[in-house]
């Protein structure tokens, strides 16, 4: 990792806990906590700090000690309880305990390898900045890109870099960035509009609140620039409001950044004047969606409109507004201060630069990663994720969220472009990555974003309101047992149409997850269908209980607890289900305390 | 909820205070609607319909389009809640670790259907798309404590230990 430790500008030990949600979430406030009580005990002569995501998420808390001569120490799995050993032994004797070490300046760690091929851009400051401090920012070059755009590059000069480096939307579309500013630029209007998409609505998807709570000020640095390149002086944030923490963050970074200059009139005694104003969502997918994330800012129902006029054109109130990802600002001040051409340097053909992604799913080391484009799926997966949980098989990986689809193992040595991926059928997408193993059931995950998409369709267009109802029974039905052959011509006439006759993306891609498992695992489907059996063991109602003889102990538990009393048996003898009467509700397998009730 | 209906017996203690001070901060600004609701569910803890009414008739926005945007929306509650919020997340990471069966397990404890508030008031349990800790997935909030790497078991423990808290 490229991390900007900066040892020498310490003068005494810093203590940093990792307070992003995720460390939040593992017990991160409490280690915190824990962290200020026993260093006032053992009187430390210590800095303690906080930072945002430090992407190993796998090994949340992740508490890292900043020694002035060693370097950075970064301990995981940290609790209350193993605190007092860290600090006597690390601190106090200065020794190191290699067995809770998940990386380190020193030693190897067991976590190098998530590192090793990662190239941090978006994420530079995720994890080593105290987020709240704007003084960190700037100590690691915040704000010099605003600075040298206003003092020394005309707006046009800033696009041209931006087209230069071949920066593409990062919300998953991929539009050329200074494209989108060039056409907003050239939009006659007094005001316009810059507007930060962090609707981040892909489940599965957390790329965005990582790098909104981990470096607020990089994602208005960005937005700064976008508005003195295009013209604008007004930005809004539209953020989810699931995600308390980033919109806390973000007013903060706004309000600090304001007393200092870096917003409001004049910034730096220039002639540019811009103000940021933070719009909480209210829960609902399509608003990811540039049009419909327009209406909602306006206080309507967030429902897509035909474009064109696009909204570089007539945006936000009718004037011209450039609507860009979060990632894609957070990469602008990068590309400022080192040029096109670093940026360009990274990434195959019309791809370039880095991509984030939320790692999760069967893998052994889920979290937010940051790599260039080209990477394999092969090298993301088996080298910076460490394969596949409990060893077992690797089945596909899920990317794009309800607009992607699953690409499977055969396909593991795509390079991840723009191109490539769209080739599979699955999408870029914002940046989720889930990684299936042999337990997860195809049909199952097709059921499972159709009746996403079909709870989030704004219900405008026919298709896409009608046809995802229409999908979603047919998979409910497959995964039921109910299916039948005609199902899966059915399934593809539909998605034909849903993708022709939707307005918005969100309908235009939503048979995307059925397309992409039909064309890598259609025989799930056909299994489901004409045996009634669930490859993967995982669709309820298509598996068989009973009992084994050797395991069972007679208990007599299962049958007590199951519904329909269909099992039988004498207490300390063996017991038998009535498979006819069996309505396969799997209780007794939950109940069973000798794992002697069978699913297959 | 989008399929939830106003309460049609207004609650004779509705305060005004709450919903007239929030129409006034912000007075006068463009697309305040949807901030509106928000800090007005704030300060009630859902939507009552005699709020509504009072934004209607103070920002001259018809009742029927502010209703339109309170069900489209799903952080919008028509109803009143419980004191604790439970909500479990039926994200991809969580569906494939098997979120299914912390739903089933949840809404069997507390004895409600998702969306719904246990008789006692004390939970409402709701399911949501996804709560970004994909890491520690099968994952429930309640309130604003995240609970991750759950069983059933875990489950049955959590609710028991805020029941006695109560």
């Amino acid at each position: 990792m490229s991390h900007p430790l900066q040892p020498n500008v310490l003068t005494r030990p810093k203590i940093v806990v990792g307070l992003g949600s995720c460390g939040i979430a593992a017990g991160g406030k409490k280690v915190h906590e824990a962290l200020v009580k026993e260093v006032s005990k053992r009187k430390l002569d210590v800095d303690i700090d906080e930072t945002g995501c430090i992407g190993m998420c796998f090994r949340e808390v992740l508490v890292e000690i900043r020694d002035p001569k060693r370097g950075s120490f970064i301990y995981g799995d940290v609790t209350p309880d193993r605190l007092p050993r860290i600090l006597d032994e690390h601190l106090l004797a200065g020794r190191v305990i290699p067995e809770w070490l998940a990386r380190s300046d020193e030693l190897p760690g067991s976590e190098d390898a998530f590192f090793a091929k990662q190239k941090r851009i978006v994420l530079r400051h995720c994890g080593v900045n105290n987020p709240e401090s704007l003084a960190e920012y700037q100590a690691r070059g915040g704000y010099a890109a605003l600075a040298k755009v206003l003092q020394e590059m005309t707006p046009e000069q800033v696009i041209e870099t931006i087209t230069q480096s071949g920066l593409r939307g990062r919300g998953g579309a991929g539009f050329p960035t200074g494209i989108k500013w060039k056409f907003a630029r050239q939009s006659r209007d007094e005001i316009k509009y810059v507007v930060c998409n962090g609707d981040e609505g892909d489940p599965g998807a957390f790329m965005d609140r990582s790098v909104l709570e981990g470096d607020p000020h990089n994602i208005l640095e960005g937005m700064l620039i976008a508005g003195y390149a295009i013209g604008a002086r007004f930005g809004y944030i539209y953020c989810r409001a699931e995600y308390p923490l980033a919109v806390k963050r973000l007013k903060l970074a706004i309000e600090v950044a304001r007393r200092n200059g870096f917003l409001g009139e004049r910034i730096l005694d220039s002639a540019f004047s811009f103000e940021i104003k933070v719009k909480e969502g209210a829960g609902a997918f399509v608003c990811g969606e540039e049009t419909a994330l327009i209406a909602s800012i306006e206080g309507q129902r967030g429902m897509p409109r035909l474009r064109p006029p696009f909204p570089t054109t007539a945006g936000l109130w009718a004037h011209p507004t450039s609507i860009n990802n979060v990632e894609t600002f957070g990469n602008v001040p990068w590309i400022i201060l080192n040029g096109a051409d670093k940026f360009a340097e990274m990434g195959v053909g019309k791809s370039r630069g880095t991509k984030v992604f939320a790692l999760a799913g069967k893998i052994v080391r889920g979290g937010l990663i940051e790599v260039p484009m080209g990477i394999t799926l092969r090298e993301i997966i088996y080298e910076v994720g460490g394969g596949i949980q409990g060893g077992k098989a690797f089945k596909a990986v899920q990317m794009g969220g309800p607009s992607g689809g699953c690409i499977p193992a055969a396909l593991i040595d795509t390079p991840v472009d723009y191109e490539s991926v769209t080739q599979t059928g699955a999408i870029m997408g914002s940046g989720g990555m889930v990684v299936m193993d042999e337990t997860t059931c195809m049909v199952d995950v097709a059921r499972f974003f159709l009746n996403f998409t079909q709870k989030e369709s704004c219900g405008k267009c026919t298709f896409c309101r009608l046809g995802t109802k229409r999908m979603l029974e047919i998979l409910t039905r497959i995964t039921e047992g109910s299916g039948r052959p005609e199902d899966i011509p059915m399934l593809e006439e539909l998605s034909e149409k849903i993708k022709k006759g939707s307005l918005c993306g969100l309908g235009q891609t939503a048979p995307n997850p059925v397309l992409t498992t039909l064309k890598y695992f259609r025989h799930e489907y056909e299994a489901h269908i004409n045996d009634k059996k669930c490859p993967a063991h995982r669709c309820k109602k298509l598996l068989t209980y009973r009992i084994s003889a050797d395991k069972c102990t007679g208990c007599t538990v299962c049958a007590k607890n199951c519904p329909v009393h269909c099992i039988s048996g004498e207490r300390k003898q063996v017991h038998v289900i009535d498979q006819a009467a069996c309505i396969r509700c799997g209780e007794c397998l939950r109940r069973c305390n000798f794992a002697a009730v069978l699913a297959d | 909820m989008a399929t939830d209906t106003p309460q049609s017996t207004r609650p004779v203690e509705f305060d005004a205070k709450p919903v007239q001070a929030i129409l006034l901060k912000f007075k006068g600004e463009k697309g305040i609607l949807i901030p509106v609701l928000q800090e007005t569910q704030d300060a009630y803890g859902y939507l009552p319909a005699a709020a509504l009414e009072a934004i209607a008739a103070s920002t001259g926005v018809p009742l029927a389009q502010i209703y339109g945007v309170a069900t489209f929306y799903a952080q919008f509650r028509l109803r009143p809640v419980g004191k604790h919020i439970v909500r479990v997340c039926c994200g991809t990471a969580c569906h494939v670790a098997g979120a299914e069966r912390i739903t089933d397990a949840m809404a069997q404890t507390l004895d409600v259907a998702p969306g719904d508030t246990t008789g006692d008031g004390l939970f409402t349990m709701e399911t949501v798309a996804c709560l970004g800790c994909c890491s520690l997935a099968p994952v429930m909030m309640i309130d604003e404590e995240t609970f991750g790497r759950l069983d059933e078991k875990a489950v049955r423990k959590i609710v028991k230990e805020y029941r006695t808290e109560s």
